[in-house]
């Protein structure tokens, strides 16, 4: 709290009046908050707990857009890094076939989508893969030849899978859903995907 | 109004075929060839249709007290419409309630004109076939009248400055199952979904190119879009519930980007693909 905004709050206190003063930036927050909640309504699969934030939403929301602290996104890449889970079998690279069908897919999880799905990730809504597809988006990085600059190591897997699980994990408050630990893509899915950027063969990395 | 419903009929035919030959055109000038083809259809535009309904819509006697909008005060007094919504949202205090546009349309059809609260809010949305808004042709008269109007929203009205204060906030509001925000998609210069530029509505630039564009017909719909189903639509993308009609979310953010955009001439209903 700056010193000025202290000094008023003391005297409304003393003066125990109602001061006339502008809200803080706490309570526009919990305002804005409780506003979106009674703002929306339920429809089709996406029901109004979806405006119940996580910390990471919460934290992300908070900066708008401007640069965290250091400390503080040290903490929500902490806190999501935790959420990371490998597969049992330790298989990360699946099928860069189906990745490409679900990099392309952008249904899923509107109130408009059927909820049996598809689902798929959307991939080119934001980064350019395969370098056919001419008709991408430019939110996040390219991702062309993203195996082949780094190399096929199993360290770059587990990078590659981790990012896709939750990105907030390396980059704190990332534009990229959390497409494994909010839910998003099934494990096979993740797979899938991880080998549209990890297979030798896939198109990404000619 | 009958020759300017056969003009708009004819040129949503050739602007069908322009369509056409400008996804045939190619990948690398896709731009180049929207931007031409925004120019050929300057001066017609099928959103006419939708204003000349609005307007007969707005002179008729309505509703079960068969009264027009005649009497209703968009904020620069009963009945006057010409630059109205370039001074929108507002604060007015017959309702205690900061409004925008389509809010205050609903305010006059239930106090004036006598229609239910849930009557005059049940079709804001055309269905993009037979079943047409009312709303939308009343939102596409009203705003035509301020073409060329600079934009100029007042936040002197304290309810107005914190509505604003809301609508920022609400901007960077994060949620649903992926994270997503307004600021997500339109917090950064030159970016773009698939081929489709995104405005940065967090400039001065981008939110007045953006917020003075709309209303518009949109091409691949067959409706007049208002600014109420941008913020709806947008919501869907986001994987949000949906945004209620008229709601405070909903006028709040209309208020925070139309302030952005005070200065620059209003300039819709326009036309987008």
């Amino acid at each position: 709290m700056r010193p000025g905004i202290a000094l008023t709050w003391l005297a409304c206190a003393l003066l125990v009046a109602g001061c006339a003063m502008p809200p803080s930036d706490a309570e526009i927050r919990a305002k804005a908050a409780a506003t979106m909640k009674s703002s929306f309504k339920d429809a089709g699969q996406a029901k109004l707990d979806r405006l119940d934030q996580d910390e990471t939403q919460r934290v992300c929301s908070q900066y708008a857009g401007k640069a965290l602290p250091p400390d503080v996104a040290k903490r929500v890449e902490q806190l999501n890094l935790a959420t990371i889970k490998y597969p049992a079998d330790g298989k990360l690279v699946g099928d860069w076939k189906n990745g490409e069908k679900i990099a392309q897919e952008g249904r899923g999880k509107q109130f408009s989508d059927d909820p049996a799905g598809p689902v798929g990730a959307n991939c080119y809504a934001c980064h350019q893969l395969a370098p056919q597809e001419l008709s991408y988006g430019t939110i996040g990085p390219t991702l062309y030849q993203f195996g082949k600059l780094r190399g096929y190591t199993d360290e770059t897997r587990r990078y590659a899978w981790g990012k896709v699980y939750n990105a907030d994990a390396f980059a704190a408050c990332s534009n990229m859903p959390r497409f494994g630990h909010s839910g998003i893509l099934t494990e096979a899915q993740l797979r899938d995907v991880v080998a549209l950027l990890m297979d030798p063969a896939s198109p990404v990395n000619q | 109004m009958i020759s300017i419903r056969r003009r708009a009929v004819a040129r949503a035919g050739a602007l069908a075929l322009v369509a056409v030959v400008s996804v045939a055109w190619g990948q690398g000038s896709t731009v180049d060839e929207i931007a031409k083809y925004r120019q050929a259809l300057q001066d017609g535009n099928p959103a006419e249709l939708w204003e000349a309904r609005g307007e007969d819509m707005w002179k008729q006697p309505r509703g079960p007290r068969k009264v027009s909008f005649e009497r209703c005060d968009l904020g620069l007094g009963p009945g006057v419409v010409k630059g109205a919504y370039a001074e929108l949202p507002r604060y007015f205090a017959d309702a205690d309630r900061v409004m925008d546009l389509e809010t205050r349309l609903v305010y006059c059809m239930v106090t004036q004109q006598g229609y239910s609260d849930a009557d005059a809010r049940k079709s804001p949305f055309g269905n993009g076939n037979e079943r047409k808004s009312d709303i939308e042709a009343l939102v596409a008269y009203v705003t035509s009248q301020s073409r060329g109007v600079k934009m100029n929203v007042s936040l002197d009205h304290p309810r107005m400055k914190e509505m604003y204060a809301l609508g920022e906030n609400m901007f960077y509001f994060r949620g649903g199952t992926h994270d997503f925000a307004c600021a997500t998609c339109h917090g950064e210069d030159n970016k773009r979904i698939r081929l489709q530029d995104l405005p940065n509505l967090t400039t001065r630039e981008g939110a007045q190119k953006a917020y003075t564009t709309w209303p518009a017909y949109r091409v691949s719909q067959g409706e007049l879009r208002t600014f109420q189903w941008r913020l709806y639509d947008c919501f869907r993308q986001q994987r949000f519930p949906e945004l209620v009609f008229t709601s405070d979310a909903s006028i709040a953010l209309t208020t925070f980007l139309a302030r952005n955009a005070n200065g620059a001439a209003f300039d819709a209903p326009a036309i987008k693909r």
